[in-house]
């Protein structure tokens, strides 16, 4: 493609799709900040995979060893 | 975009709430912008833009208050953009006609703008996105760069492949342009 082929095919693309930002992008006549705010709260903050991993690890080890259960009782 | 006090970008690294309203309420106009001019669906758009602030939100431990929050705003705003277009791509073609009802434009018919407009969309997202901003709505292309996480020659290359691109898709129809 030559020089002439992109400079026709970027004017047409010019008259196909015009610019919508300077338009659209300055009627944002509403604040986004409520819908923020509920995205904020019905997210759950999500429990890191490793604090799972400890918690079976736990499990599992006082599934293993019952005898444990005391020790781990008196040190919480 | 304007940059906020460093004091607001500290507190919002530190997780404050108050200090991201702020930063919500300064930059919201100008990340809808950028995302708009990317997706050319003023709903979506509006979406993708709380998308981007929760994402930001997510990550504020990992912002570096002494870097411009303006351009990190939009390179995640651009992640989220590419993320819709790559989502839901074939729904996309009318938009144009819904969101800009144009009057008949010199030298080009309505089936030409229209075929154009499809193939463009058809493009790969990373294409369409690097073009969109350089060609469309004229961006910098250093801006396009930081935003896209790519070297500016990276971007010119993008928007040379997606014009060639195009015209591939528009020859395939019987379109010479």
């Amino acid at each position: 493609m030559n020089e002439h082929d992109q400079e026709r095919i970027e004017q047409l693309l010019k008259k196909s799709l015009p610019p919508i930002r300077a338009r659209v992008g300055a009627e944002l006549g509403r604040g986004l900040w409520p819908a923020m705010l509920r995205r904020l709260e019905e997210r759950p903050t999500a429990v890191p995979w490793f604090d799972w991993a400890l918690l079976a690890a736990v499990a599992a080890w006082l599934v293993l060893f019952p005898g444990a259960i005391p020790v781990l009782l008196y040190h919480l | 975009m304007v940059e906020p006090p460093s004091e607001v970008l500290r507190q919002f690294c530190h997780g404050s709430l108050d200090a991201f309203e702020a930063l919500f309420r300064r930059h919201q106009g100008e990340v809808y912008g950028w995302i708009v001019g990317i997706v050319r669906d003023p709903a979506a758009a509006e979406d993708l833009t709380v998308e981007t602030f929760w994402r930001i939100y997510r990550a504020h431990a990992r912002f570096d208050p002494a870097r411009s929050f303006g351009a990190w705003a939009r390179r995640i705003a651009t992640n989220a953009a590419l993320d819709h277009l790559k989502a839901a791509r074939p729904e996309t073609d009318l938009l144009d006609e819904l969101v800009a009802p144009r009057l008949p434009e010199p030298g080009i018919s309505d089936e030409l703008r229209r075929k154009t407009a499809q193939a463009f969309r058809r493009l790969p997202p990373k294409l369409q996105v690097a073009a969109t901003l350089a060609l469309i709505e004229e961006q910098p292309y250093k801006e396009i760069a930081e935003a896209l996480g790519i070297s500016t020659g990276a971007v010119k290359v993008r928007v040379f492949r997606a014009l060639r691109f195009l015209r591939k898709a528009l020859k395939q129809q019987g379109i010479e342009p």
